[in-house]
């Protein structure tokens, strides 16, 4: 018998008994979900760290030059968070050293930050987190301007009290006005807003537009650190090998510099967006490994099910069966005939998982802060082991049916 | 009696039954030519179901040996028996056994699903059939919305869509009321007449009278075999 006649018998077989068939599925079924909806929901972290966490908070190819690091997961030490505040600060005159000396073509801007109230004709942000940096940090970050522009190296010279807005901020302060030229108060001192950023949109949630920029001469500066010391120094390279030999030499100037010997610590720290991932690739790696012992175990349970429905299924058609071997089926026929009615049975259980799980994967992206992204291997291997595990299944019940005696058989009530 | 198409020799058929072995056939020889028309009859226990199962390949004798259209069935395993149900015998139940969720034209298309025909192929040659048992107006009906004459039809149907070159027929009308039996006697009849070699197997004389010659088992063994006048047979 062709396969596509086999297929379509077991779907009618199927169909007469949709209830118990949806039942006799269900554990593929979760099974499926499972496996779909966590692969989604684990690659859409790895989308996200990869692509928008590290390049919000961090940039592409580019490294920041701190005292200590900023982004901080998993395993650290209570000696480790006793040592980093006693860490001397990195000052403009390391800025500086390293812009003098650094051989490789790099994008450079120094940056102090802090949160702050930011105020506007009786309209209040608290909590804002204000930049004070160089021209460049617009490009290093790769904010476009919206409306107005960014402030320029002049600016940056002479200490201009003018500030560039996250989008978010310039729409709870000026609803549908035109910021642009209006003052504005951060953190007490006035400034004039110059320009808006493009829509960054959230990460976990949380919005990226809320924030100020302003020169980091301009007046606010005096609230953010004490003179000369800065939070961190951003190196941009254009690709991955330049950023490493960048990251070499600063190490290297970075410690000459501070005097440090051979075999002592740095005692300054260099934030990649790889070393922020590297703690979260720990944690997916602890999901992936986990995932195919959770998966396993409702496909074993749910390949129990089916076998037990077709074991069923055999004992209730005996007579069925009889009727086939005596118009002439083989007992290979009999046996594919089962085989691949338990393998449709599994394999539509492992269809509805599929869409269950992308539902649930949609759901968890709609409903809560945490990103999916389908991984288009998850569908292939939902539906290989939905196969797997219906051919394996039906293979007992499948002999069963097989050796039947048709005489004994037909004579079956 | 050189157009043979089934020759037995020496059939013999024994169970083991708790210990005990009991001998179903002891030793049957018997001969059926092409176009004949066979009843075979004999009280419960004369092995005439054995006999049946026998000859339709069901079953396997324990010694002896059987040709059908001139393959020695006797000698075949598992797949080529099933290859030669499919191919040269057409099967007619009491029960009709026919499958309930398929409709007439699925269940007369089943032997041919076996015999691996084209799904165009097997739909002409099942409506053709349930065509000449007149159902062609019934094909998309299911066996559980037809009568009982009509099942048996379509089971006849069923036996003859892969021209098998012999019908075996096991009690066709034990299930039937009088006049249905009439008139799938005459279903039978015609098919004879059209040169189909039948084989009834059955303890009604009523029922054997249609037939040309009545075997007539005992104890596993052929009692008596009469050939009735072709008159006789062909006003029945």
């Amino acid at each position: 018998m062709p396969l596509y006649e086999a297929i379509r018998l077991a779907f009618s077989s199927i169909r007469a008994q949709k209830l118990k068939s949806f039942f006799s599925a269900v554990g593929v079924m979760i099974g499926v979900t499972f496996l779909i909806a966590v692969v989604s929901v684990v690659q859409g972290m790895n989308v996200y760290m990869t692509d928008k966490f590290a390049g919000a908070l961090i940039g592409v190819n580019t490294f920041q030059l701190r005292s200590r690091p900023n982004i901080t997961m998993g395993n650290i030490t209570d000696e480790m968070w006793r040592e980093w505040p006693r860490r001397q600060r990195i000052t403009v005159d390391d800025a500086e050293y390293i812009r003098a000396n650094l051989t490789v073509p790099a994008r450079t801007a120094i940056e102090g930050f802090d949160q702050m109230t930011i105020r506007w004709e009786g309209r209040e942000a608290a909590q804002i987190q204000v930049h004070t940096t160089d021209a460049e940090y617009f490009r290093i970050k790769k904010w476009d301007i919206a409306e107005g522009r960014a402030f320029s190296p002049q600016e940056v010279r002479i200490g201009a009290d003018v500030v560039v807005l996250g989008n978010d901020l310039a729409r709870r302060l000026f609803e549908n006005r035109d910021p642009i030229g209006e003052t504005i108060s951060v953190g007490g001192l006035p400034h004039r807003v110059i320009g808006v950023v493009a829509p960054q949109g959230t990460l976990f949630g949380i919005s990226l537009d809320k924030f100020a920029v302003t020169p980091i001469t301009s007046p606010v500066r005096r609230l953010v650190n004490r003179p000369r010391v800065i939070d961190d120094f951003h190196i941009q390279t254009d690709n991955v090998p330049l950023m490493r030999a960048a990251m070499e030499e600063v190490t290297a100037l970075m410690r000459a510099r501070r005097g440090l010997r051979p075999g002592e610590e740095n005692n300054f720290h260099l934030e990649t967006a790889e070393g922020a991932l590297s703690e979260w690739e720990k944690v997916s790696g602890i999901l992936f490994l986990a995932l195919p012992g959770l998966v396993a175990i409702s496909l074993v349970v749910g390949g129990i099910v089916i076998m037990n429905i077709m074991l069923m299924a055999v004992a209730e058609r005996t007579r069925e069966i009889g009727i086939r071997k005596a118009l002439g089926a083989k007992r290979r026929d009999i046996m594919a005939q089962f085989i691949v009615e338990s393998a449709t049975l599994s394999v539509t259980g492992a269809a509805i998982g599929i869409a269950t799980g992308l539902l649930l994967a949609l759901a968890v992206r709609t409903f809560t802060p945490l990103p999916a992204a389908v991984a288009p291997w998850s569908i292939v291997v939902g539906v290989a082991l939905g196969i797997l595990v219906g051919m394996v299944a039906g293979i007992t019940p499948a002999r069963q049916a097989s050796r039947l005696d048709p005489i004994a058989a037909l004579r079956h009530e | 009696m050189t157009q043979a198409i089934i020759r037995l020799e020496g059939i013999t058929r024994e169970y083991l039954m708790g210990g005990e072995r009991i001998r179903a056939l002891a030793g049957v020889d018997l001969e059926i030519a092409r176009n004949e028309y066979v009843a075979i009859m004999g009280p419960s226990g004369s092995g005439k179901s054995t006999m049946m199962n026998v000859l339709g390949c069901l079953d396997t004798p324990t010694a002896g040996r059987y040709w059908l259209n001139g393959h020695e069935v006797s000698r075949m395993g598992d797949d080529a028996l099933a290859r030669i149900r499919n191919r040269e015998i057409g099967f007619v139940f009491q029960t009709f056994n026919l499958l309930p969720r398929a409709t007439a034209l699925a269940n007369v298309e089943l032997p041919l699903v076996y015999a691996g025909v084209s799904s165009r192929e097997r739909r002409r040659r099942a409506e053709s059939a349930l065509e000449r048992v007149g159902l062609g107006e019934r094909m998309d009906h299911r066996p559980n919305e037809l009568s009982g004459g009509q099942r048996q039809r379509v089971a006849i149907a069923r036996a003859l869509v892969n021209e098998p070159s012999i019908l075996l027929a096991d009690e066709p009308t034990g299930n039937l009321d009088s006049s249905t039996s009439e008139e799938i006697m005459r279903v039978f009849g015609q098919l004879h007449a059209h040169g189909q070699t039948v084989v009834l197997v059955t303890h009604e004389p009523d029922i054997a009278d249609h037939a040309h010659r009545v075997v007539v088992l005992r104890d596993g063994l052929v009692d008596s075999d009469r050939r009735r006048p072709a008159a006789a047979a062909g006003a029945a």
